[in-house]
């Protein structure tokens, strides 16, 4: 029993593991952070993802678009402007007042033209640029991609944000950056064709049209966090795994009580299995 | 087995109905006093695990449809306002997406159980086929279901998947133009995959029904392999297995809530959060991890109309496999020698799954590359896949129908009960029918 126990459970394990052996690319540097919601009660660091929106929207707004984010998002449970006095986010003054100072385009009902107005919670982050051709166009040809899902839609999450943002180092002598182009430790990919060294040791990293954005005091926080470099990445990490998963903390809270009710009614059925089997020889 | 009904209706409405439609005795029959082996382990309860699986499935499922959008420029954002809009939206989408895992790994261990015991052995060549049917409309299913969330991966897979087709003589073009609804993947594909990913799912369920009557004529096997003698051999299936079942299923429960509330990504592919993008190709297209062993075979051959007809022989064998075990014994309990391969052919089908997730000119040995044999270098992800295939193949078609004429199994007890049991009874023989009375 304990053995088959055992045996199933190590074969849960492999299945943990499976995906873990997925083939590599090339080889970039991941660094890993130690994040308020990591493990099964980890959550969100409210004022961090403050912080982080602020960055995204004072200075990664103006390249990148989040569609599937809304205002209200911000002021729903387990957001970083969340208020239980206000459950419904659409209320939430806070957020009306962020909302209020970003233009968003509409049609004018009355002329049908088009018209910029301050937003109001219900509508979506507006988007810097009006189409990918215009986006490609402003940024060497390279799309900014959304970021409602970036922390989701990349290996490493999180820490894969962190650690591009950490990763702009001078490219090493032997290595040609072509024009537009930036070299990142932490940009997943090859550089091996602008590479003249030793082909043993080609640098880690790869390239992208993304400049370096951050800087020390670039963004001024509110609540007298020094405002590094790194820290503005963490946070800005942290705010769009937030968007990634908005009901991270829900989902963890939810299983907490799924898993003991499980566990007690899997300990019922074991004792129920002991007592009709007690008297048959099997 | 099913032999004479014990069931008495009890109400005028029961006798009414009972010479209409004998449906309650119909189920009395089939899931309560069906009698059972007594000796069954705990390998005989995914069957049970799969059963609530596919309800699952069903019911998450149809609740997922009244939401999600099967168009490509909503079909992505649609699986999004699920997750974030919909009431227990999350809840629903990770428990399909792992859901399917979960399936996946019980039908594996299902399957797994029947070649170790010989389940797919006369008299239940068909209870086996109507099994590898439904094993079959799985992968179809699952295969469609992870194109609908349109991401990078649903796209770039469904491109690979169906070009497949496209290695096939003459019919080639045709079938894939045919799927496509098209000359691309596109808006069409993705309309009639949902069509059938919403239909496929109640064709399991069909099968499964003809899947248990199939189980019910012979009956179940059993560890030892030896047929029902007698009553004695058997206990009635509620509440002896109805208790088990639901024992093994809650503990298969905790797996799933485990990945489903506090690792609900891990099974998946980064990719896949990526809307789909016809112009920009993934690094690596890795289909999902079941279906990795096939996508090993499929590599490993270098000619492309090779690798599918390879993959699909892989899967035809298995249809086949009731008349290439030559043995008359059933359990490999008693076939020492066969045990020893069948361990190494389940060894080989997990060299193959590790394959599929890697790059096939990857070494192996990271230390020792360049191991070259007549211009191919050995130690590469190709060659171990193609010695595992070699294997799958050789299990099946080489190993089995000649190790039944000649090995020597060991002697084969006579009945379920003569065997030393394992957990024999607290109270002696003859008090043990019924516990269930004495509360
Ligand atoms: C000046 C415009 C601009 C700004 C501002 C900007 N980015 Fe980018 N970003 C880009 C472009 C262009 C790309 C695409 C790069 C490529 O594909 O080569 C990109 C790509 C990315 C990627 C994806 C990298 C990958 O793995 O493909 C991430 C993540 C990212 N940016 C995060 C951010 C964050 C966070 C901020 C704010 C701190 C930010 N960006 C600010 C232009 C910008
Ligand atoms: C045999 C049972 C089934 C299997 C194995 C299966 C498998 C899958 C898989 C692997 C996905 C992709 C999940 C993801 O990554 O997002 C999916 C999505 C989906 N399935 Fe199923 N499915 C089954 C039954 C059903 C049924 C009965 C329905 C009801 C119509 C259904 C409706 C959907 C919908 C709407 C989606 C898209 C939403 C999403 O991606 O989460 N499925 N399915």
């Amino acid at each position: 029993m304990l053995r088959k126990g055992i045996a199933l459970a190590a074969l849960g394990l492999a299945l943990i593991a499976a995906p873990a052996a997925q083939a590599a690319t090339g080889h970039a540097v991941m660094k890993h952070v130690s994040w308020s919601f990591d493990g099964p009660f980890g959550k969100y660091d409210t004022a961090q993802l403050q912080r982080g929106y602020k960055i995204y929207r004072e200075v990664c707004s103006a390249c990148h678009s989040m569609e599937l984010v809304s205002f209200r998002n911000l002021g729903e449970k387990g957001g970083p402007f969340y208020d239980p006095k206000y459950p419904n986010p659409n209320d939430n003054p806070y957020v009306k007042a962020l909302a209020k100072d970003i233009q968003v385009p509409d049609i004018d009902s009355e002329t049908g033209d088009v018209v910029q107005r301050p937003a109001v919670p219900a509508d979506r982050f507006p988007k810097p640029y009006p189409n990918a051709a215009a986006a490609a166009a402003g940024n060497g040809g390279a799309i900014p991609p959304d970021l409602s899902v970036i922390a989701k839609g990349r290996t490493g999450g999180p820490d894969y944000i962190y650690s591009l943002l950490t990763g702009y180092k001078a490219p090493p002598a032997g290595l040609t950056v072509n024009p537009g182009q930036n070299y990142n430790v932490s940009m997943p990919g090859d550089v091996s064709g602008q590479w003249t060294g030793d082909h043993h040791k080609v640098p880690p990293g790869g390239f992208l049209a993304m400049p370096p954005q951050l800087a020390d005091g670039k963004v001024t926080y509110d609540d007298g966090t020094p405002s590094t470099v790194d820290q503005q990445a963490k946070d800005v990490a942290a705010f769009l795994m937030w968007a990634a998963e908005p009901k991270m903390m829900a989902r963890k809270q939810f299983g907490f009580g799924a898993m003991i009710y499980l566990a007690l009614f899997t300990a019922l059925l074991y004792f129920s299995y002991r007592r009709v089997w007690r008297n048959v020889a099997h | 087995m099913s032999g004479h009904s014990t069931y008495e209706p009890k109400t005028g409405i029961e006798r009414w109905l009972d010479t209409r439609l004998p449906i309650v005795r119909f189920m009395k029959d089939t899931a309560i006093d069906f009698p059972t082996p007594k000796n069954l382990n705990y390998w005989w309860t995914f069957g049970g695990i799969l059963a609530l699986m596919l309800g699952i499935q069903l019911v998450t499922g149809i609740v997922l449809a009244m939401h999600y959008v099967p168009h490509v420029d909503h079909a992505f954002a649609s699986v999004e306002r699920i997750m974030r809009d919909v009431n227990y939206g999350w809840l629903l989408r990770y428990m399909h997406a792992n859901g399917a895992s979960m399936f996946f790994l019980a039908v594996y261990i299902h399957m797994i159980r029947n070649l170790y015991y010989g389940s797919y052995k006369a008299p239940r060549e068909v209870l086996w086929i109507i099994g590898c049917l439904i094993y079959l409309a799985m992968m179809a299913t699952a295969f469609i279901g992870y194109v609908l969330p349109w991401g990078q991966m649903s796209f770039h897979g469904a491109v690979v998947i169906t070009n497949l087709f496209g290695a096939l003589p003459i019919v080639g073009e045709p079938i894939t133009t045919w799927l496509w609804g098209g000359f691309a993947v596109d808006n069409p594909t993705l309309n009639r995959f949902f069509s059938l990913h919403y239909l496929l799912p109640f064709v399991i369920a069909g099968l499964v029904v003809l899947h248990i009557w199939a189980l019910h004529v012979p009956g179940n096997n059993n560890p030892t392999g030896v047929n029902v003698k007698s009553e004695a051999d058997t206990v009635p299936f509620h509440p002896y297995y109805t208790v088990k079942d639901g024992f093994a299923i809650a503990v298969f429960l905790l797996l799933y809530a485990s990945f489903v509330f506090y690792n609900p990504n891990v099974l998946g592919h980064a990719d896949n959060y990526v809307p789909a993008n016809p112009l920009v190709t993934p690094a690596h297209i890795v289909p999902e991890w079941y279906f990795l062993p096939f996508y090993a075979i499929l590599r490993a051959v270098p000619d492309k109309l090779g690798g599918v007809l390879l993959m699909f022989g892989a899967i035809a064998t298995l249809f086949v496999l009731p008349w290439l075990d030559t043995s008359k014994v059933r359990s490999m309990r008693y076939r020492p020698t066969a045990r020893l391969y069948f361990f190494i052919f389940v060894l080989a089908a997990l060299v193959l799954g590790y394959c599929g997730a890697k790059l096939p000119d990857d070494p192996v040995i990271g230390a020792a590359t360049g191991l070259m044999l007549l211009d191919a270098d050995i130690n590469s992800f190709v060659w171990l896949s193609r010695l595992a295939t070699l294997y799958f193949f050789a299990y099946f078609w080489v190993i089995l129908p000649v190790l039944g004429l000649t090995e020597t199994p060991l002697p084969v007890p006579e009945s379920i009960s003569e065997p030393v049991l394992s957990h024999p009874a607290s109270t002696p023989a003859g008090a043990a029918a019924s516990p269930e009375k004495r509360g």
